[in-house]
């Protein structure tokens, strides 16, 4: 019995990892090999998928669009929800509780009920098919949660360090900058990372506010047939390509989360 | 005067901080605001700071009237109870930010750190994180903080209030010897009468947001001007009582009474209140006066060499202090003598006679 520890975590490790290492092998075969018949390893590797993906600009602009959407949006979110989670740390004021809350309730509604609203207004102000217009959509949904993490995370620092600093000399700018930022900084990985992920993985909202010019990855991946048919060979490696960034996101905030996990409100 | 107080109040929605105070504070002296917590200590030096403005009144620093001016352009220093550090600078930058926000020379700062550093001994720690010392350690970085930008008034708000007892004593020797040269006004909060006394000084007892009585410390402990600061300066609390004079003598609970001597002699008859410090109600009598009293224990609490007895007294609660150990049970009935010579009297608005 003792030596069979391992085993039930290596099975569950297995069951998890299945999908993946199937969407990973996909990439590796051509599209014939994978609708004939069943293999568990590519009999003919091949290489062509990926380079049709970074060759093709209909593929590769896919991943640039998400990407700049993403990025944008993140950093709009954090640095909306900096000062408004300040001031919810730090100030009393008529209403700050119920807007605080009211903050949170955006993010009860699927992101479907806002399609249509925001595809007729970024129409009528001609946003519509811009990565800037899916960064915006997505702000709804980031800067609620950001600013709901990050007031957890300042109200953890005692008031008296703002006073500290004041009595010393600080502007409250450079205060905000030169110290309170770094102090947060954990607080400010754990906010990227969710603004992160739900911009990446959200579809919905990204696929019915493009149309050609900037049309996110996961839009493009998920037609099944083109003029040429079945691509699932391609489909498979654009899929592989589009697990990186959030693996490598994790990988670069594993820290700061446990960290976040501990300290605020996440 | 370093810093005065116009008849400054602080209300802050319906509760009022701060009632109507005017008070000047001694220059270059260690001035201690003693209270018990929501006295008013933390206010009275966040206005000082600039921290927060007075609702009205005025404050005047070094002769300026400086209401109104934000903290930034004051010259003060301030230390909090909390070990507050700049947590993502090093022992050395915290040190040193006071000065680095005034832009003076790289060589003048790394001078005047080292110099900081080495009077309160934390030389070694200056490459080190706030997070990574202890207690001590980093309330000595936040008092080298404050002792660097060479501020004419420093504010201390209970420094030593989350430091271990150890700590505490060594601290409270150090700590007028800090600041003896730099010839600042200190201003030191703190809600432990034996602290007040230790650091001497001058003493300002503070009761529910009022400056209750302000002069030399030993002169405040010894004749308190009412009955409200001698109960704010006293640990184990002053015991209390209502007697009346009838004649030439006082009475207490129609049982004990004693001959009024010296200028109480000539008071005219009616009710008063005493006041005695438990040290002065004792299980042995003590040379001349002392007027026997019976009572019943409540509590003993027994503390290496002294006890302490809690009991009661016709309606009232009295805390006696002997040297000795006395394991008196709950319920006992004790022989206690009360030293007349060294009870306060205070007439019926509670004011010193």
């Amino acid at each position: 019995m003792k030596n069979l520890k391992w085993l039930v975590p290596t099975l569950y490790i297995l069951f998890l990892m299945l999908p993946i290492y199937w969407l990973v092998s996909m990439s590796f075969k051509t599209t014939n090999e994978i609708l004939g018949a069943f293999s568990l390893w590519p009999q003919e590797f091949t290489l062509d998928n990926y380079i049709t993906i970074f060759t093709d600009p209909t593929w590769y602009n896919g991943y640039f669009n998400s990407l700049t959407y993403v990025a944008m949006n993140t950093l709009l979110s954090v640095s909306v929800a900096l000062p408004a989670a300040y001031a919810f740390s730090r100030y009393r004021f008529l209403g700050d509780k119920h807007l605080f809350f009211w903050l949170l309730t955006n993010r009860m509604a699927p992101p479907a009920v806002f399609a249509l609203p925001f595809f007729q207004l970024y129409s009528a102000v001609g946003l519509f098919d811009t990565t800037l217009a899916v960064a915006l959509a997505h702000c709804l949904f980031n800067i609620p949660l950001a600013v709901w993490i990050l007031e957890g995370f300042m109200s953890g620092i005692p008031k008296e360090l703002d006073e500290t600093a004041y009595v010393d000399g600080y502007s409250f700018w450079r205060f905000f900058i030169r110290i309170f930022i770094p102090t947060i900084a954990a607080g400010i990985g754990v906010v990227m990372f969710f603004t992160f992920m739900f911009s990446w993985v959200e579809l919905l909202l990204a696929k019915t506010l493009t149309s050609v010019a900037a049309k996110p990855i996961a839009a493009t991946m998920t037609r099944t047939a083109s003029t040429a048919g079945y691509e699932l060979g391609l489909l498979a490696a654009a899929g592989t390509l589009t697990i990186i960034p959030g693996a490598f996101v994790i990988w670069f905030v594993r820290h700061h989360i446990a960290k976040g996990f501990a300290l605020g409100r996440v | 005067m370093a810093i005065e107080l116009k008849k400054v109040t602080k209300v802050v929605g319906i509760d009022t901080h701060i009632h109507e105070t005017s008070i000047k504070l001694e220059e270059g002296h260690f001035n201690i605001l003693l209270g018990t917590t929501l006295s008013g200590k933390t206010t009275l030096l966040r206005l000082m700071a600039g921290l927060e403005q007075p609702t009205s009144g005025e404050i005047w620093f070094k002769g300026e009237n400086v209401t109104g001016i934000p903290v930034q352009k004051r010259k003060v220093a301030m230390v909090y109870q909390q070990f507050i550090n700049y947590p993502n600078f090093t022992v050395y930058d915290n040190i040193a930010s006071p000065l680095k926000v005034v832009r003076r020379s790289r060589r003048e700062i790394d001078k005047r750190v080292h110099q900081v550093a080495e009077l309160l001994q934390i030389t070694p720690m200056l490459k080190r994180m706030p997070n990574e010392l202890s207690g001590g350690q980093q309330q000595r970085t936040a008092l080298a903080r404050a002792l660097i930008k060479g501020s004419d008034l420093v504010l201390l708000d209970e420094p030593l209030a989350n430091l271990d007892y150890k700590l505490r004593e060594e601290f409270r020797e150090e700590l007028p010897k800090l600041f003896q040269d730099s010839g600042a006004t200190i201003v030191y909060a703190t809600t432990e009468p034996a602290e007040a006394l230790l650091l001497s000084g001058y003493t300002a007892t503070l009761h529910e947001g009022s400056v209750t009585q302000y002069g030399p410390t030993s002169s405040v402990y010894r004749t308190p001007k009412d009955l409200l600061s001698a109960r704010v300066f006293s640990d184990p609390p002053i015991n209390t009582a209502a007697i009346s004079k009838r004649g030439d003598s006082f009475h207490y609970n129609e049982t004990v009474s004693w001959k009024a001597r010296g200028r109480y002699a000539t008071l005219p008859d009616g009710p008063y209140t005493i006041g005695f410090r438990p040290h002065y109600i004792t299980l042995k009598p003590n040379n001349t006066a002392s007027i026997s009293v019976k009572g019943e224990v409540v509590v003993t609490e027994i503390s290496g060499s002294e006890s302490v007895i809690h009991m009661r007294v016709g309606k009232d609660t009295w805390v006696s202090l002997s040297h000795g150990i006395h394991p008196l049970k709950r319920g006992d009935t004790v022989e206690l003598f009360l030293q007349a010579d060294h009870c306060f009297y205070f007439d019926e608005n509670e004011q010193l006679i």
